[in-house]
């Protein structure tokens, strides 16, 4: 579903990917993880191409998105992102939120899309929130929506971007409740997270980046229970 | 001149008097229908000002570099010349080669083009204050840089600009006061013709000053009250 090929990145000087290979099957939950700065944030990005890649290509469902004549907002209509900072627009409510990009870049009509914004608000929890503004929302009802928005595009992938980081911490199990929820489902996923527990539970495979490269990959039992490189055992046990 | 049809209510009463409060009375309807060009006249070249500052601001944003350089030159020269060096400049100068010009329409031009300017950098500062991630949570929806343009950075831009926007009105409002030396019959010059027949400084400017500050204050009250409807947090 998405192949990341020999990726680098760089800014300015300084070479945040130094060819990176990754891989993510349909259905397929893979949670990234790694001390900040490994570059684990940057490579999300490069998977939608929020940031554009140096060198290296990058597929999702065989198109290349690397490359110049990819019309590449199409593609971007079928990879929700979902981020750190939430990124709600504050100037709509959270019904408008969610519908906006079906109405305006698919053309929905927007009695059908309130209707998919209703049950998918449903889904997260918040239908009560619908007329409601972003500002008056807590951070953990914030991501929820932010998540209702990415999945009203119907995407066929969704990058989590350390969801849960910015919130105080008796709201993060809410947020990685919906996200459980979502890869029971059979959505494919890719989560950059710090959260070991849902790594662990949710995950099917996960991913120790460090210093721009993948450093080790596998079963959440074989990284956490038997990880074979130092740096892994390193970082694993400054955070378990 | 068909301009002064619509604002020529009022006509100069020239008799000199020796008061002062009766030469403001008799002069109000001259003076109110000069107050209407003066709102005419700011508020034509107004219209004007924001379509050429929301173009001159998103030039300035621009990565094509003769969209920035041409923004960035326009931007440049109006702001950095006196006003009522363009006013005479465009007057006398450039707009009687382009057509037949008259003071009314000359005058909105040139406060519109010198807005223009000013409403430009608004702009381009209003839009730079939106957060990044707006940005990039609209294009990972699939957004093009114009959709989201339109739909999330310039709705959220609009509002952090209306203070420093209506500050633009009512200094656009005052300026508008220079073009009475290229003979437009708005406030400031009907005022002057009243001083010149009377010689009652202290009444017929101050009739004028009192004038304006109702307009701007006007101004200046419905945007407190566009900002406060506007508010969601």
């Amino acid at each position: 579903m998405i192949q990341v090929v020999d990726v680098y990145k760089s800014f300015g000087q300084l070479q945040v990917l130094k060819g990176v290979n990754f891989q993510v099957a349909p259905r397929e939950v893979v949670c990234v993880i790694g001390p900040s700065g490994s570059g684990k944030s940057t490579l999300l990005r490069c998977i939608n191409q929020l940031e554009k890649t140096n060198s290296g290509q990058v597929y999702i469902d065989g198109e290349e998105l690397t490359h110049p004549k990819t019309d590449i907002n199409k593609i971007r209509q079928q990879v929700g992102m979902v981020f750190q900072l939430f990124n709600l627009f504050p100037h709509k409510t959270v019904l408008e939120n969610i519908t906006m990009a079906p109405i305006k870049i698919k053309g929905i009509a927007k009695t059908d899309a309130d209707k998919i914004a209703m049950e998918l608000l449903k889904k997260v929890g918040l239908t009560d929130k619908a007329h409601v503004f972003p500002g008056k929302l807590s951070g953990g009802q914030k991501q929820r929506v932010a998540i209702a928005r990415a999945l009203a595009m119907q995407p066929k992938v969704m990058l989590f971007d350390e969801p849960t980081s910015a919130l105080d911490p008796e709201m993060v199990g809410e947020v990685l409740a919906v996200m459980k929820n979502l890869a029971l489902e059979g959505m494919t996923m890719v989560v950059v997270t710090h959260e070991m527990g849902f790594a662990r539970e949710v995950g099917d495979r996960v991913v120790f980046m460090d210093e721009g490269i993948i450093v080790e990959e596998g079963s959440p039992q074989d990284i956490f229970d038997n990880p074979q490189n130092p740096r892994t055992q390193a970082f694993l046990s400054k955070v378990l | 001149m068909p301009w002064v049809e619509v604002f020529g209510m009022g006509i100069l009463d020239n008799i000199i008097s020796q008061n002062g409060y009766q030469v403001v009375l008799r002069n109000l309807g001259y003076f109110l229908g000069g107050a209407g060009y003066t709102i005419f006249i700011t508020a034509l070249s107004l219209a004007i000002g924001m379509v050429l500052g929301l173009f001159a601001g998103l030039g300035k944003l621009s990565a094509n570099k003769i969209i920035y350089m041409l923004s960035t030159a326009y931007i440049d020269f109006f702001r950095g010349t006196p006003l009522f060096v363009q006013i005479f400049l465009l007057y006398f100068g450039i707009l009687p080669v382009l057509y037949d010009n008259d003071p009314v329409s000359s005058a909105i031009i040139v406060l519109g083009l010198n807005s223009g300017a000013y409403i430009g950098e608004i702009v381009r500062a209003g839009i730079q204050a939106v957060d990044n991630g707006q940005m990039e949570a609209a294009r990972s929806l699939g957004m093009n840089q114009r959709q989201a343009m339109t739909y999330v950075i310039l709705p959220q831009a609009f509002k952090i600009v209306i203070p420093p926007m209506i500050n633009e009105f009512i200094a656009l409002l005052k300026d508008s006061s220079l073009v009475s030396a290229i003979t437009v019959p708005e406030l400031m010059h009907r005022g002057d013709l009243v001083f010149a027949n009377t010689y009652e400084a202290t009444w017929v400017f101050g009739a004028i000053a009192v004038i304006y500050f109702v307009i701007t204050k006007t101004i200046s009250v419905i945007g407190d009250n566009v900002e406060r409807r506007l508010a969601t947090d």
